[in-house]
């Protein structure tokens, strides 16, 4: 043993103490939550409304009003962000364009989430005057989750061998036939996903509907977008501090913490496995 | 760009088919949320197509959404204040208050801490940051945590004015978004000092005596408690009809049953 | 025809590219266009260098000076946490991990980015916070220290994935003529892989800066909220993204109050926007080597 193997044997034992630091701390972070929470989790408590002051009874309004806004923004950014992920890669003309484009979506993809909320109030609630709804939060988590796709569907069309570009130009596709037939549906598993990544983190986010569509109490299921509606994590944060029965809210808050988290986990987790097979079976 | 089209689409569908259930939609003070929540279950159960939304937000939140008409009712733990009259002179013309609840802003502290009573100069003196430990004040020998709502909060603003008065909060306390973290914290805080709405006192606190009386349903009543304080309901002229239903729903025998039941006194 | 679909379809590609520009211009203008009337009332000069802020006393104090130094303590304690961790779990994973421990690690990392913050948030004020106080015998267990930890863990995703892609892009040649040399792999890491990809190391430490110092809900939770420059860790601070959250909701819009908080937001606009710039020189400079 010398002085540059004892080095090496300490240097790598170290890494090993960070990573083992990083897991042993989620995995403490995931047993209270669980623990806490899960003997919370029933059939009744995923489809009913809550009840005796919010002490009782389920958070069904909650994982419809989840459900929504996910789907809607996602729906509203998705698009975008395809189009512009085409545009930064088939098109990306002129120069300065593009650099522009690049710069407000690096931007955008690291504005803190409290100034989307600011934004979403300003111009959504108040300008546009939809008032705390639906349409709000969905418009303001659309612009919050379009540089996550664009930044997915970008590296997916990447990913296209330039061959089958080429190939189908000499074919005698015209550039848009090629990206619409060709490119997008070679790209296409990888770019849901990179959404379904992102589905994940806007349904997990707290700060940008606090002031655009969550609302502490609602019996229905939202009639239209110009509803308010019940939002799973606001729901967490308005038990634990706007509740007046901390002895019974708290399990429902962290029940409501285990079904949020089990479902952004299980999201992501099934589009990470699915990226993975495709990623194996690819054979270019 | 199919997809886009098909996603327009559904979203007009979905603006268009918002039913004819009638809605009421509140929002404002912390304070006044577990009333209305109770309060809203079960008038929803006796007039079932009937839906009521409720939002906290905050008693500005609830006054200038009334005054602009953005919601039916505006939940306040504060009388509407001037300022806010004259920034919206030609909308407030036809606001209207009604007091639905009294409510006592209850001084709390850890269960373990064996002082029982302070005077509002004492509490004046924690508060602004001159009596640092518990031991000044006979009690164990502990740093005092000074807990807060955050200054914006009704709470804040008549704490302020019956015990602050002219000193300002110290820098050190904590400033909290609502009277459950508040409570949750000094729950597990041994040193720690706060105050809540009396609805939000519960067993794993300790409540103190300000000035000799404890608040109750007597003391606030009679007023002998110094920290009480009502609660309002703000519409407007045009969002009566249901609206004022429902505050007609919160003033009737059953509804001031709720009132007590979550912990506040009943104004009638 | 068909030339008018070809066009058709690049100008719909070229309008949803604007739209990226039209909503960071949109929350550009939306934040100045609230923000700057404060500067009617306060000197910008006094907002930021002033320590006291009640913005509900008559008069009122708006100094942010101990919202921004609450911020960056709670920041930067978040890095201290997260570049070891982060960095670490990244060097191990690209370079002493198995291929099939890294198949296992890495979707993992991935998977922990997307945990929402509120519940990081609850565990913090239920379960952290609480500890804290049994452990350390502090007063109070809302404080820089807990809140750092919270944050740390939540940006380790962010350092440990980008850094790993850094990591991945030296080339194999490098690596081979420093064994080659007789040097280990602790050696090569040290002295070849990492300082070859330094600069995606700092891009990735500038983003989780980003990440940590714009964070609100655990930072609403958990930081305490008291507006004062803190002595020690185990102080209570009020960074700027709680003060929006905690405020925006109870000022009267119109209000100095409620323009201040959009001031706020303009600060903190400016240091993420900073920290942006740095990470783009650090990319930019990486591309050119």
């Amino acid at each position: 043993m010398n002085i540059r193997k004892i080095k090496a044997f300490i240097g790598v034992n170290v890494l090993r103490l960070f990573i083992a630091i990083t897991f042993i701390f989620l995995l403490v972070f995931l047993y209270v939550i669980f623990a806490k929470g899960g003997k919370m989790i029933s059939w009744e408590f995923l489809t009913q409304s809550p009840r005796r002051f919010m002490t009782e009874g389920g958070i069904y309004p909650a994982i419809v009003g989840t459900f929504w806004l996910t789907i809607l923004s996602i729906g509203f950014a998705l698009p975008l962000g395809v189009l512009t992920a085409i545009f930064l890669t088939s098109y990306a003309k002129p120069a300065w364009l593009v650099r522009i484009v690049r710069v407000a979506i690096n931007t955008l993809a690291g504005v803190p989430s409290i100034i989307y909320g600011l934004f979403g109030l300003t111009v959504f609630v108040q300008l546009f005057k939809f008032d705390v709804s639906i349409l709000s939060g969905t418009l303001t988590l659309g612009v919050l989750a379009m540089p996550m796709i664009i930044n997915a569907s970008e590296e997916a069309i990447k990913s296209v061998p330039r061959d089958f570009r080429e190939a189908s130009l000499a074919l005698g596709a015209t550039e848009r036939q090629t990206i619409l037939r060709v490119i997008l549906p070679t790209a296409l598993p990888n770019i849901l996903t990179g959404t379904i990544i992102s589905i994940g983190r806007v349904a997990g986010e707290t700060a940008p509907i606090l002031f655009t569509a969550a609302t502490f109490y609602t019996r229905l299921r939202p009639t239209s977008v110009f509803d308010e509606v019940m939002v799973l994590p606001d729901h967490i944060y308005a038990l634990m501090t706007e509740g007046s029965h901390a002895a019974k809210q708290m399990p429902i808050a962290y029940g409501t913490a285990v079904v949020l988290l089990a479902l952004v986990l299980f999201v992501s987790g099934v589009a990470i496995i699915i990226r993975y097979k495709i990623r194996k079976k690819r054979k270019w | 760009m199919k997809t886009l089209i098909i996603f327009l689409f559904i979203f007009l569908i979905l603006v268009s088919c918002s039913t004819g259930k009638v809605k009421i939609k509140i929002a404002g003070s912390t304070t006044v949320l577990p009333i209305v929540q109770a309060a809203a279950e079960e008038y929803m159960l006796k007039h079932p197509d009937i839906n009521i939304s409720i939002r906290g937000g905050g008693s500005s939140i609830g006054i200038l959404s009334a005054i602009n008409k953005i919601i039916d009712i505006g939940n306040a733990s504060r009388k509407v204040s001037s300022s806010e009259l004259d920034i919206t002179k030609e909308n407030s013309q036809d606001l209207i208050e009604t007091e639905i609840a009294l409510d006592a802003i209850s001084i709390i502290i850890h269960p373990d801490n064996t002082v029982d009573e302070l005077n509002l100069d004492q509490l004046q003196d924690i508060y602004s940051g001159k009596i640092k430990n518990w031991k000044e004040l006979g009690g164990p020998d502990f740093k005092i945590v000074v807990v807060s709502r955050d200054t914006p909060s009704g709470s804040f603003a008549v704490f302020n004015e019956i015990v602050l008065i002219k000193e300002r909060v110290t820098s050190e306390a904590l400033m909290l978004a609502s009277n459950n973290a508040v409570a949750t914290n000094i729950s597990y805080t041994p040193g720690a000092i706060g105050y809540v709405g009396i609805g939000y006192v519960n067993d794993k606190l300790k409540l103190l005596k300000i000035n000799g009386i404890y608040p109750s349903k007597r003391s606030v009543k009679k007023n002998k408690y110094v920290l009480t304080r009502k609660l309002y309901m703000y519409t407007s002229e045009t969002s009566k009809g249901l609206a004022q239903d429902f505050i007609d729903f919160i003033l009737s025998e059953r509804g001031q049953q709720i009132v007590e039941e979550q912990g506040y006194i009943r104004i009638k | 025809m068909n030339k008018f679909k070809e066009n058709a379809f690049k100008s719909v590609t070229y309008i949803a590219s604007l739209f990226t520009i039209l909503f960071l211009f949109g929350i550009i203008a939306s934040i100045f266009l609230e923000g700057l009337p404060l500067f009617n009332f306060v000197k910008i000069k006094d907002f930021i260098f002033n320590t006291a802020w009640h913005p509900t006393h008559d008069p009122p104090d708006f100094g942010i000076l101990s919202l921004i130094i609450g911020s960056l303590y709670v920041t930067l304690g978040a890095l201290i946490i997260a570049l070891p961790l982060g960095l670490g779990s990244a060097i191990y994973i690209s370079e002493i991990a198995s291929p099939r421990g890294r198949e296992i690690l890495k979707p993992i990392i991935e998977l922990l980015a997307g945990i929402p913050s509120v519940v990081y948030g609850l565990f913090g004020m239920t379960f952290l916070s609480p500890m804290m106080i049994k452990v350390f015998g502090i007063p109070t267990g809302l404080n820089v220290f807990s809140a750092s930890i919270i944050l740390g863990i939540m940006v380790v995703p962010i350092i440990s994935s980008l850094s790993e892609d850094a990591l991945s892009t030296v080339p194999k040649n490098l690596r081979e003529a420093s064994f080659a040399l007789g040097a280990n792999k602790w050696e090569t890491i040290i002295k070849v892989v990492v300082p070859a990809s330094k600069s995606g190391i700092l891009s990735s430490v500038m983003l989780g800066f980003g990440r940590a110092v714009g964070e609100t809900m655990v930072i609403l939770m958990v930081a305490g909220g008291a507006a004062q420059i803190p002595s020690n860790i185990f102080q209570p601070v009020r960074p700027m993204p709680a003060t929006i959250a905690a405020e925006m909701g109870e000022t009267v819009i119109g209000s100095p109050h409620f323009h201040a908080l959009f001031g706020i937001a303009i600060v903190l606009f400016l240091i993420t926007f900073l920290s942006i710039l740095i990470t783009e020189f650090f990319i930019n400079r990486k591309k050119s080597q």
